[in-house]
């Protein structure tokens, strides 16, 4: 398979010299195209921080990120803007769309920025809302969606891009049980059936099941990695519990 | 503890209150500017009579005052109550942390207290500042003598500005206090969170709104643009009553429609961050139809009143050089009114009314002309103006259609031309031309004149010279102000129908001294002779008018400076009042909007595209009132022009040019403080 993303000994420093907050310390690890990754941890345990720098809203303080064979870490201005908005999707836990647009305007507009063509654009968004189930509101505005909805009318503009890597930041925090599986189900569909490469970062056991793999970090370094394989869900949901477990009495808030 | 929070709050919220405090600095410094001009011009070397005119002047600046105070007053109140609601985090969390309602108004006291005493200091020091420019200005309309002039401070300006803005800054405290009683912690938590409710108009009913209104301002737009000799105080009041709806409901339907028609254009609307950028005006202007209209309304009068005052000015002095061209003039005559409301006139010869006082008046002049015109009873307005006098009184209805009209033999005007040095008429012995330059008197005379009606005049029957009435006048004034007058051949006159006798002509004086002796003495003697023919004539009145140069430059002069500093006044006020209320809506916009631009950041938007945008947003949200405001300002001038005929409205170009100049100064000003703050608001941070 593909190499995607290759992570080479990260670490991410906050504050002074006098205190020092080791975000990320000396992280490496590789995607590969088609991937559906989790990334586990508890608040503070740098996951955030980590799904940041790939992301190239935050900077790394030592150590490597390539997407492809582009070293992320080196880019700067245009270059970089233009790489995210090309190579990256994002998802956010608290959707972000821009409430004065309609959901297919939110959609568009990751296409217009790239300044695609407004009749491809159409196809594209119409393309996407069918994959994510989204057609019928696609005319409404944010504050006329549900939640669910809204999560996946994000979800429809980090791929309607069509991106080397979705990139998901708690994406069903904001969601009750419902719509959250609605919503991973949709993941899934889009990383089985179209090969999108996903990373998502949760410290919900259940929402990480639905991954191939499922990365744990704890105090900024990586704790333990467990794969899917032929698991159904559910006993990889079990294995997940088993290391959070194991991952100590902080975790526990995430069962 | 409280003054230490209150100055940090300040600190903190320098961003928000930049604006206000700017405002403000600027509001005190022009009130300070126009009250402080009495004082300066008391300083000036100027005549006794002009000095009566800038007493005059500075107590309509004072009055006017009451309502710029008023108007600042409400900005002010508007401003504080905006950026209360900017806080209402900070407040909550004073009120989470169980600080009691009274300390928090008194929080806010000290704040206002604090911004207060700063804006006067530094607006009264801006102001005595630039009081020292308008010097210049005051000098220059005044024709005064700058050399005794130095740097002066007025004490009673500024004391009028403390207590006037002191009177505002304790409305602002009190309604503050208001505001504060009424929270509540629930609200405040939750007032940011709100997220915008987007309602789309129904598109079909903003194009039929916005067809009515602009059929409605239309309709104003030509009663007062083309038909406004037939406006009557009602009929005026009606037009502005439909044109004030009509732009609320321009403004309300237009963000609508406008979207609508960009979005249909899809390769224009998907383009880059266009969906983002009009979205983004739209929603703008939606949540400030009634300030738009407001801001549109008040730029509407800034324009007229700069540009008409300015025009107004400049004709007033270029007409004084034309038809002020002997220094001074003397009219005797009796006017009795019969039983049905009849003018007649009786001659009197002024030479002999003098010389019955023992007084020579042809002695102090060195130059003049001496003549009497002539008036037939039977050669009234009504004759003249034949079949065409329905349609007058309908333009006119309140002119003396039976009063006799002014007849003035050929060689009497043509000595009176030579005196003003202009060219002479020649007639043919039954030919009559008709003077008149009052435009509204004009276009009522030319329809009759288009067809060369013969007159009959004293039994004579006259051929006219010309179809249209000929510039020229006898008076002396400061306007084109001649009614109508019309030269006759000299054997067509009935000497015994003598009107009014004339002497005009110009004084045997050289320097200013000798002139202004020259005119009090005519004065007196003026006076002199009307009481000798009064005491011979007890119970008659007879007139004895006496113009000259000196009072009608005078007036001129008043009229031009106390109009130019009440449109400048009232200009600049209301434009620092539209720039900030459009300001402080537009960065409180951007503060909310920061989530929105770093997620288009995130999504990948260049820097570059995003400053674009917001360009575009802030420009257009400036524009918009301002474009509306000038289409108003194209008909309100052109009603300003037919009121002001008589004035004159000469040099608009100038007058176009300063306006504009004034307003790119000011609302441009406030433009681009605008988008640099928005700027610096949205701007990445790392």
């Amino acid at each position: 398979m593909e190499q995607i993303l290759r992570i080479e000994n990260i670490e991410k420093y906050y504050g002074s010299k006098s205190s020092l907050t080791k975000a990320i310390d000396d992280i490496s690890f590789t995607v590969q195209k088609g991937e559906f990754t989790a990334i586990m941890g508890a608040s503070g345990s740098g996951k955030t921080t980590l799904l940041n720098c790939i992301s190239t809203i935050d900077r790394v303080t030592a150590g490597h990120i390539f997407l492809e064979d582009t070293d992320i870490t080196a880019l700067k201005g245009k270059v970089l803007n233009q790489f995210r908005r090309e190579k990256l999707g994002f998802i956010f836990q608290d959707f972000n769309l821009l409430d004065t647009l309609t959901a297919y305007e939110n959609i568009a507009l990751a296409l217009s920025i790239q300044k695609k063509p407004a009749k491809e654009i159409d196809e594209a968004v119409k393309h996407v809302a069918e994959q994510l189930g989204i057609t019928e509101v696609l005319g409404k505005y944010p504050y006329q969606m549900s939640g669910g909805q809204k999560q996946r009318v994000a979800s429809a503009r980090a791929i309607v891009t069509e991106p080397k890597i979705v990139l998901a930041d708690e994406p069903t925090g904001a969601l009750d049980s419902k719509a959250a599986k609605m919503l991973l189900e949709r993941f899934r569909y889009l990383n089985t059936e179209h090969g999108a490469t996903i990373m998502m970062v949760t410290h919900d056991s259940f929402t990480a099941s639905y991954a191939g793999r499922v990365i744990f970090i704890k105090d900024g370094k990586i704790f333990h990695e467990i794969t899917r394989g032929e698991d159904s869900r559910k006993q990889f949901f079990d294995k997940i519990i088993d290391v959070v477990t194991l991952l100590g009495g902080d975790m526990s808030d995430a069962l | 503890m409280l003054f230490k929070l209150s100055l940090s709050n300040i600190r903190k919220s320098l961003r928000d209150y930049a604006i206000y405090f700017f405002t403000l600095i600027i509001g005190v410094s022009i009130f300070y500017v126009f009250n402080a001009i009495g004082g300066q011009a008391a300083m000036m070397k100027v005549t006794e009579s002009r000095y009566d005119i800038i007493q005059l002047l500075s107590t309509s600046l004072s009055g006017v005052s009451v309502f710029v105070a008023g108007v600042l007053g409400l900005l002010i109140v508007y401003a504080s109550r905006f950026l209360i609601k900017r806080r209402s985090k900070e407040f909550a969390l004073y009120m989470m942390l169980g600080m009691g309602k009274g300390k928090i108004s008194a929080i806010l006291l000290v704040e206002t207290l604090l911004i207060g005493i700063g804006s006067l200091l530094v607006g009264l020091l801006a102001g005595i500042g630039l009081s020292q420019l308008m010097s210049a200005l005051v000098a220059n309309l005044f024709e005064a003598d700058m050399t005794a002039y130095r740097f002066s401070i007025s004490g009673e300006a500024i004391g009028k500005t403390i207590l006037y803005f002191a009177v505002m800054y304790l409305v602002v405290m009190l309604f503050n206090s208001a505001v504060v009683t009424r929270m509540k912690l629930i609200d405040l938590l939750h007032s940011e969170k709100k997220s915008e409710q987007v309602r789309l108009k129904n598109p079909l009913l903003c194009i039929i709104i916005f067809l009515l209104s602009a059929a409605a301002l239309a309709y104003a737009y030509y009663q007062v643009g083309w038909n406004a000799g037939a406006l009557t105080q009602q009929k005026a009041l009606i037009c502005i009553g439909m044109g004030i709806v009509s732009t609320f409901f321009v403004f309300w339907s237009v963000s609508g429609m406008f979207l609508r028609i960009i979005m249909s254009v899809r390769n224009v609307y998907h383009k880059g961050l266009n969906s983002f950028t009009f979205r983004q005006i739209s929603s703008k202007v939606n949540t400030m139809v009634f300030s738009m209209t407001v801001i549109c309304l008040m730029l509407f009068v800034t324009i007229c009143a700069l540009c008409s005052s300015f025009s107004v000015r400049n004709s007033l002095n270029s007409n004084l050089k034309e038809f002020c061209a002997a220094d001074c003039e003397l009219n005797a005559t009796q006017i009795i009114t019969d039983e049905n409301d009849r003018v007649q006139y009786i001659c009197h010869d002024a030479e002999e009314l003098f010389a019955a006082s023992g007084l020579s008046l042809t002695d102090h002049f060195r130059e003049y002309v001496h003549f009497a015109s002539y008036a037939d009873p039977a050669f009234t307005m009504r004759t003249v103006l034949g079949d065409t006098i329905e349609e007058a009184m309908q333009l006119a209805p309140l002119l003396r259609y039976d009063d006799p009209r002014e007849i003035v033999s050929v060689s009497d005007y043509n000595a009176v031309c030579k005196l003003y040095g202009k060219d002479t008429v020649t007639l043919s012995s039954d030919e009559y031309i008709l003077l008149c330059n009052y435009k509204n008197q004009q276009n009522l005379f030319n329809k009759v004149l288009a067809d060369k009606p013969d007159m009959t005049v004293f039994g004579k029957t006259l051929h006219a010279r010309y179809d249209c009435c000929q510039d020229g006048f006898i008076d002396i004034g400061a306007q084109a102000m001649n009614l109508g007058v019309f030269i006759v051949p000299d054997d067509a006159v009935d000497p015994a129908c003598k009107a009014i006798d004339y002497v005009i002509g110009n004084y045997q004086a050289e320097t200013e001294e000798e002139i202004s002796a020259v005119r009090t003495d005519l004065k007196a003697w003026c006076e002199t002779a009307q009481q000798t023919w009064q005491d011979a004539h007890p119970g008659e009145e007879i007139i004895i008018a006496f113009n000259t140069k000196a009072d009608i430059y005078e007036s001129a002069i008043s009229l031009g400076a106390i109009v130019t500093f009440l449109g400048l006044y009232i200009g600049l006020v209301f434009l620092i009042a539209c720039g900030a209320i459009l300001s402080l809506k537009e960065l409180s916009e951007s503060v909310d909007s920061i989530g929105r631009y770093e997620m288009l950041r995130k999504i990948g938007a260049e820097e570059r595209d995003l400053s674009a945008s917001l360009f575009r947003q802030t420009g257009l949200f400036f524009l918009l009132p301002l474009i509306l405001a000038c289409i108003h300002s194209v008909f309100g001038l052109r009603f300003a022009s037919t009121v002001l005929e008589s004035i004159g409205t000469q040099q608009v170009g100038a007058s176009m040019t300063a306006t504009v100049i004034i307003i790119l100064l000011i609302y441009g000003g406030y433009f681009l403080i605008t988008y640099f703050c928005s700027k610096g608001i949205v701007k990445e941070r790392k």
